[in-house]
């Protein structure tokens, strides 16, 4: 199986290259060598499937023989987690980001396969060219071949590392993963466009979809790494600075960026260099991230030693920045737009301070990450730099951020007046003054001014995004007739992009709140407690009631049962404890083994909507370690026979004696043996329950910390709703041209201008200006079309349809 | 105004706050930062400062000391020399003999590293596994 799937990795590599050169080959629009070069493509998917395929029924049947098994998987290792023990590994998670790749550029080819004929041959050369680059890694650099074997095949596999024995960890890296490749596509066709110099904003539509899915799996991927780190990891935060967490934070907020400014280029014709600019850094920021999880370059968890790859990486990464940056600047004539912003006070305006926020925050986390190899280069020294310098920057940052993301919906685009800006600010204004008021009356806000400037911030951007829903709905509601709530879901569902976005921006208001107030208003002890003794810690009470014991073949634990009681009543019980696992794979052996291996806390978590109650605990077993050297001591001499030794131990001695060279028996007396062993560890662990040593705890009390994974989770709802194809586009997918797309594209534009109009941000002059102009221009692509430029077939002149009619 | 002035005048203002904030980056950046040193140069460093240690935790040298532990470590690629360290507070899940820290603090008087809490970092092993004889 393994010289099969080395010889489907050799084709796979060269399908790429022949499919980026078809491709290029047919750049003058010989449609027979672009379409063998897709299907050459597709190809590459397949063969690449195989590959996962042959190597998860490796995983899944436990074939040693296979090096990449043997070293992270074992026969005890469950079934799910062997599945995702492929991509804890070097050469698995480059098979995989090949694999995602190969998905991602035959979905974009396939959705561009009638339209963009001149730009696409050049994507997909980009696209091939880094799939061939990924590939050729694994055929090519030492030790990571997927394919590589073992002889003879070990009879088990080292296993995988109980830490990452969690739910999350199946599909966090995946998930990253996935975001950093689904990159290369709007990367590919922005060199594509930039080759052919086709610089309008049809290259921004055919990927903007991946875009969104790219942001929205590395969204989600550092969500659950987050997550993981809270529940699994036994210091109570989720962040920490770390490089890899930067890595993969730094292509998100750039994407985020692009998100944003490609809506300036689709409806203006705008900010091309800088969005052309972003993409590049994006991509360029996930291959970043790739490299550093494998290179061990800066001091880091995440840093896996391995260093084979991460100069080709490295060296991918320079041939991007100087290609791109050498392409930009030779199409900077073509990329200047004759408009220019009208106004400071329009929407454009405010992505475009929303963008330089976000690119400000991510050049002090790109400086943050990478100052220990700064300072070495400047002052010889390596040195680095902590979670209070990036909270400096990052903070106000990150609230000037909400501020404006609350300001950008209720602006029109182009320009604002004065009476409809009233309107408008009216309502969210009072909002965010009354809430603030609250909180300084109320609560201890004011002692932390970022953070209550946060929540004012939010409360004013939360207000106005309700008010959006409001008044949109009130809009349809007055035109259609029908019922509020109907008009609320029918203008959400006619314009998916709109409100999708408008919910992402909740999400992550809600995200930032549960951060701040989690951050600033933390209590945060170790504290030092007998069986039996007390502590008051935020007016609750915690009883240390008892130790606890857990046993069984691969782990001990030792934890307590704490009782929680406010105000005097009992609220509940936690049990946090610290497993002790023997080394990776191994069942039986010495007591004293259950202690070589991890250690892994379990965490005492009582989740509220108000605060998280968050307890570790780290056994005292100073005790129960003495008693487990004396216990695996006697044994051996017990075994030995040694005076005094009961008849047992004599008679398992003779029968270890006897067995030497025969198998039968040899196995039957390590049986017993190991049988004995566990009875032994068991009574040894039981001396736990008895202990009245003091064990510690790490109690964090953490305010409203559960709206982090609320607001994540509707972020994500946003932005899948923000993906769901409309229904217009499910139906008319198969004859959608460029032509089309453009049609639509106005159309659209023409309908948000009525929306912006109705729910008042737009004055009756403005409209009226606005107006006029886009069905100027939307009759100008009818024409377009009706005289067969611009490649259309099969679009019907037709009147836009009004967003309020039903 | 006219436009072309009012730009150019926004283009300045723009770059000059540009300029102040790299400034004020790279400022804090230098003076907030800990230098990164193995624990063979900090044998002979002065009490007192703070640095940010990497080393190699010594097998079997980790002991409970009070609130905290006690232990040894060494330069990561090994070396003889060997560094005691205190820590107070818990430490994270991946801590253990064998395994590479990183860890702020600064020497005492006696000669021994005592770590600042919730600083210590435990990386995780290499290439997620674990071998029976780590």
């Amino acid at each position: 199986m393994a010289s099969l799937g080395s010889a489907l990795l050799g084709l796979a590599f060269l399908a790429a290259l022949a499919a980026g050169a078809l491709a290029l080959a047919g750049r003058n629009g010989d449609e027979r060598l672009l379409t063998l070069s897709r299907r050459t493509v597709y190809g590459f998917c397949a063969l690449l499937t195989a590959c996962v395929v042959i190597i998860e029924l490796a995983f899944a049947g436990d074939d040693f023989s296979f090096n990449i098994v043997a070293e992270h998987s074992s026969i005890e290792t469950p079934a799910g987690y062997k599945l995702a023990a492929m991509w804890s590994s070097q050469e698995g998670s480059l098979l995989l980001w090949a694999f995602v790749l190969s998905i991602a550029a035959s979905a974009a080819l396939y959705a561009t396969r009638n339209k963009l004929r001149d730009l696409v041959p050049w994507a997909t050369a980009v696209m091939m060219g880094v799939a061939a680059f990924f590939t050729g890694l694994m055929l090519f650099a030492p030790d990571v071949d997927p394919f590589a074997t073992l002889s003879p095949a070990p009879a088990d596999g080292i296993g995988l590392n109980p830490l990452l024995q969690h739910p999350s960890m199946m599909i966090h890296p995946p998930m990253l993963y996935s975001g950093y490749v689904a990159f290369t596509v709007p990367f590919a066709f922005a060199i594509g466009a930039l080759v052919t110099r086709r610089l309008d904003a049809e290259w921004i539509r055919a990927t903007r979809r991946f875009a969104l899915i790219a942001w929205t799996f590395l969204g989600f991927g550092l969500l659950l790494g987050a997550r993981w780190s809270y529940t699994e990891l036994g210091w109570g935060g989720y962040w920490a600075w770390d490089p890899v967490e930067n890595a993969a934070l730094m292509p998100w907020l750039l994407g985020t960026a692009f998100l944003h400014s490609i809506m300036v280029q689709e409806k203006r014709g705008m900010l091309k260099v800088w969005n052309a600019t972003l993409i590049v850094g994006t991509f360029s920021m996930a291959l970043l991230g790739t490299f550093l999880v494998r290179s061990g370059v800066l001091q880091s968890i995440h840093a896996f030693g391995d260093n084979t790859v991460g100069p080709y990486i490295l060296g991918l990464i320079g041939v991007v920045l100087i290609g791109s940056t050498a392409l930009i600047v030779s199409r900077l004539d073509d990329l200047r737009s004759p408009k220019r912003i009208d106004s400071l006070a329009s929407r454009e305006s405010v992505f475009l301070i929303n963008n330089l926020l976000l690119v400000g925050m991510t050049l002090v986390i790109f400086w943050g990450t990478f100052f220990p190899l700064i300072s070495e280069l400047f002052t010889g020294e390596k040195a680095s730099l902590a979670a209070p310098w990036f909270d400096r920057y990052t903070t106000p940052l990150a609230i000037l951020l909400v501020l404006f993301t609350g300001i950008g919906p209720l602006l029109a685009w182009r320009r604002v007046s004065w009476e409809s800006a009233k309107r408008v600010f009216r309502v969210p204004l009072a909002v965010a003054a009354v809430v603030t008021l609250g909180l300084i009356l109320f609560t201890d806000a004011a002692e932390q001014l970022w953070a209550l400037a946060l929540f004012a911030f939010a409360a004013f951007a939360l207000t106005g995004l309700a008010q959006e829903f409001w008044s949109g709905a009130a809009a349809r509601k007055q035109l259609s007739g029908e019922p509020g709530a109907q008009a609320l879901v029918g203008l959400v569902s006619r314009n998916r992009r709109r409100y999708g976005g408008y919910i992402v921006h909740i999400g992550v208001i809600v995200l930032l709140i549960g951060i701040a107030a989690s951050s600033s208003f933390q209590t945060n002890r170790d504290v030092e407690l007998r069986p039996g003794e007390s502590i008051a810690i935020d007016g609750r009470t915690i009883t240390y009631v008892k130790p606890t014991v857990s046993v069984d073949e691969e782990k001990l634990g030792f934890g307590s049962l704490l009782r929680i009681e406010e105000d005097g009543k009992v609220v509940g019980t936690v049990r946090p404890s610290r497993q002790y696992f023997r080394p990776t794979g191994q069942e039986t052996g010495t007591i004293g083994s259950f202690f070589a291996g991890e250690a892994t806390s379990e965490v005492g978590l009582r989740t509220g909507i108000g605060q998280d109650l968050w307890i570790a605990e780290q056994p005292n077993i100073t005790a129960v370690q003495a008693g487990v050297r004396k216990a695996d001591q006697g044994f051996k001499a017990c075994i030995q026979g040694a005076p005094g030794s009961p008849p047992e131990c004599k008679a398992l001695g003779a029968l270890m004696r006897a067995s030497v060279g025969v198998p039968a028996r040899e196995a039957k007396a390590l049986q017993q043996i190991s049988e004995l062993q566990s009875i032994a560890a068991e009574n040894v662990a039981r001396t736990f329950l008895k202990s009245d040593a003091p064990s510690t705890f790490k109690v964090i009390v953490n305010p409203l910390v559960t709206w982090m994974w609320i607001g994540g989770l509707i972020a994500l709802a946003g932005a899948l709703l923000a993906l769901w194809p409309s229904r217009g586009r499910r139906r008319g997918a198969l004859v959608r041209t460029e032509a089309d797309a453009r049609k639509e594209a106005k159309y659209r534009e023409i309908r948000d201008a009525e929306l912006d109009h109705a729910t008042g941000k737009l004055s009756d002059e403005d409209f009226a200006v606005l107006d006029a102009e886009l069905r100027r221009e939307a009759l100008e692509i009818l024409d377009g079309v009706g005289n067969g430029n611009g490649n259309g077939n099969g679009a019907h002149p037709r009147e836009p349809e009004k967003v309020d009619q039903a | 105004m006219d436009p072309q002035r009012k730009r150019k005048i926004r283009l300045v203002v723009a770059l000059s706050v540009a300029v102040l904030l790299a400034v004020a980056l790279i400022y804090t950046s230098f003076s907030a930062s800990t230098e990164a040193k193995e624990p063979s140069q900090l044998l002979s460093a002065t009490p007192g400062t703070s640095y940010e240690m990497t080393g190699r935790v010594v097998k079997g040298s980790v002991e409970r000391d009070g609130n905290g532990i006690a232990f040894r470590v060494v330069d990561r690629d090994g070396g003889s020399e060997s560094l005691p360290v205190t820590y107070e507070g818990t430490v994270p899940d991946p801590f253990r003999g064998g395994r590479e820290i990183v860890l702020t603090g600064a020497i005492a008087k006696n000669g021994v590293f005592v770590g600042e809490p919730e600083t210590l970092i435990t990386k995780c092993p290499s290439k997620f596994t674990t071998k029976s004889d780590g």
